[in-house]
């Protein structure tokens, strides 16, 4: 499958974007609203007017209409034909090429199979679920056999759990067939989980690009790191095993209760959403509780960000305003902080391997 | 479940048979005074034996349907054609639209006195006038259709190979399809209403001359026939249109 290479694209939105996405890999364009995700995408499917030039396999595709590229898009609102059934709407890209009847229908029952969605055959859109209208779009995305996959937040008008599900099955059909995907989110969990890498786009340039990792405990600027959630990163001295996948980290002055799994700790990220607050010590069992002096206090509405002063680390807290409210917390008020283990990510010494440790349920 | 089309339909005829029944009973019992000008429903109906069979209902509205169909006919398919063109091709709508837009607001039985200079009194003149009163309209529902068709299907389309002839084909006419069909469906009951108004005016033969003689005669009950045979046929091109629209829309709107 295809290396995909664009240099110095501009137009409207993209100033002089250069961008290398690599052989049967997934790359993530994440970033904010407006920052020319789809733009991109749209550059290289063909749909927006550029400058500079994009190539597959050292290829210039400039002058090729879109449906000369031989690539498959997979769009936000599904974009199937209403008037046509599941079957037509798959059969409809095998059609457009002029192939015979036979070969076709061949083809639409392999998809029918390989997307679980056989009993769906001749229904009409407006009958099917959200989860089912995007498995038809990718079975008909993947009927012409394309090499380069675009995919714009191609589940975010779907519910959690079937995303979830969805992204699951996509991620593992496009290591299968081995395709070259981009795929735009600005969901930072949908991210992590699917990326091979992430390139952070922002006023319509790569602001950075690397393994997930790199992105997380590196972030460049600022803006990176606001992205994902600005995590507070801890370098690690030592790690001491503990039971189940579970180990106690040196972190400069702090030790904390991390997922551990007989590797040697490079650094720990603690999202301050997973960072909780309260003014007395609470009496249950619970690792990763530490006392602290409240330091600073910014508000970014609809959310605080609290700084905690624990030992000789500083960590930030984001509560919601209104809880912020409710406890009237100020500048050198002591208070408890709790790091619940699922918001910690951990970075191994032998950044080689880009673990995925538990995700997220919520953003 | 097994009922409900029935009673649909019943209560569909019981208000027109109380209306019919109303309109003998009170021409019979000359309830309203100079008789001659109101006959009985039964009368009216027993004179469309009398025509039918002296010959003179047939060929009259043969020829009125005749004007219709051609002058229907050819006007939607310019329309449509038109249409989908302006639609379709950005040049061509900004080439068009200013000259449409100038044409459409003339009554198209406003063109009778131009037509008869240029065509003159002939079985050509109903159809011309029945030709512009069908264009325009389905000319803009078809515009209206192809140009609602989402961007993002198109782009769909043409990412998964298609040219833009079979994205044409297979995509923008079957989407247009309800806004042609809300124009055919509405011009095909105002090709009936402009063919008499032409017949009355101009034109010896059709409906629309046989009511203007019933008239001179002080005939009614012809002219009450002829009413009626043109509220049937508006109605049947109508619904016939409704049934296309439902047959070729129905199963995925």
């Amino acid at each position: 499958m295809p290396v995909i290479s664009l240099s110095s694209i501009t137009n409207h939105i993209c100033q002089d974007t250069q961008l290398q996405i690599y052989d049967g890999e997934l790359l993530v364009l994440a970033g904010a609203t407006g920052a020319g995700k789809t733009t991109l995408l749209n550059v290289i499917a063909g749909f927006t007017p550029y400058g500079g030039s994009v190539q597959f396999n050292g290829t210039a595709v400039d002058l090729l209409p879109p449906s000369k590229r031989n690539v498959g898009y997979l769009f936000q609102a599904f974009a199937l034909f209403p008037h046509l059934t599941v079957t037509e709407n798959i059969a409809f890209g095998l059609e457009a090429r002029g192939l015979d009847k036979k070969v076709i229908s061949q083809r639409v029952t392999q998809l029918l199979a390989l997307i679980k969605i056989g009993h769906l055959h001749n229904r009409y859109p407006k009958s099917l679920s959200g989860g089912e209208k995007q498995r038809v779009a990718l079975a008909r995305t993947l009927a012409p056999h394309p090499e380069i996959l675009l995919l714009d937040e191609p589940f975010s008008s779907l519910d959690q759990r079937t995303a979830k599900l969805l992204r699951l099955e996509l991620k593992s059909l496009q290591q299968k067939l081995g395709l070259t995907a981009v795929y735009v989110t600005h969901n930072r969990m949908e991210a992590f989980e699917m990326g091979d890498r992430l390139a952070v786009i922002r006023d319509g340039r790569i602001e950075q690009i690397g393994i997930p990792s790199e992105i997380l405990f590196n972030p460049l600027t600022s803006a990176v790191s606001d992205l994902f959630g600005a995590p507070n990163i801890f370098k690690c001295s030592r790690i001491e095993p503990l039971d189940f996948g579970l180990g106690r980290a040196k972190c400069g002055s702090l030790a904390l209760i991390v997922p551990y799994c007989g590797k040697a700790v490079d650094k720990i990220a603690v999202f301050p959403s997973g960072v909780r607050l309260s003014r007395h010590p609470i009496d249950t069992p619970m690792p990763n509780r530490m006392q602290g002096i409240v330091v600073d206090v910014r508000i970014k509405t609809p959310v605080v960000l609290v700084d905690i002063q624990v030992n000789d680390e500083r960590i930030t807290a984001e509560i919601s305003s209104q809880l912020w409210e409710e406890i009237h917390i100020n500048i050198s008020d002591p208070v408890y902080v709790t790091i619940s283990l699922k918001w910690i990510r951990v970075l191994l010494k032998c950044s080689c391997v880009d673990i995925k440790p538990i995700f997220m349920v919520n953003d | 479940m097994n009922n409900q089309p029935r009673i649909h339909f019943l209560w569909g005829v019981v208000p027109v048979l109380t209306m019919l029944l109303l309109w003998e009973t009170t021409a019979r019992l000359q309830l309203i005074p100079g008789g001659i000008f109101f006959p009985p429903f039964t009368t009216v109906m027993a004179e469309v034996g009398d025509m039918l069979f002296c010959g003179v209902l047939i060929p009259n509205f043969m020829s009125s349907l005749g004007r219709v169909l051609v002058g229907f006919i050819s006007g939607s398919v310019f329309g449509i054609g038109i249409g989908i063109l302006m639609g379709w091709n950005e040049r061509v709508h900004r080439w068009f639209s200013p000259i449409i837009g100038l044409l459409y607001p003339i009554p198209a039985l406003g063109w009778l006195p131009v037509l008869m200079l240029w065509i003159g009194v002939n079985e050509m003149l109903p159809i011309a006038i029945i030709f512009i009163c069908s264009f325009f309209p389905v000319l803009y529902n078809t515009l209206t259709g192809v140009r609602q068709v989402k961007p993002e299907l198109i782009n769909a389309a043409r990412i998964l190979g298609a040219s833009d002839l079979f994205i044409l084909k297979k995509v923008v006419l079957p989407l247009a399809l309800p806004n042609i069909f809300t124009g055919l469906k509405l011009e095909a009951g105002m090709a009936w209403k402009v063919v008499v108004a032409s017949e009355m005016v101009a034109i010896p033969t059709g409906i629309g001359s046989l009511m203007m003689r019933a008239e001179s005669l002080v005939r009614l009950d012809i002219i009450l026939v002829c009413l009626m045979i043109l509220s049937m046929m508006c109605l049947l091109f109508e619904r016939f249109f409704a049934f296309l629209e439902f047959k070729t829309t129905g199963k995925w709107r």
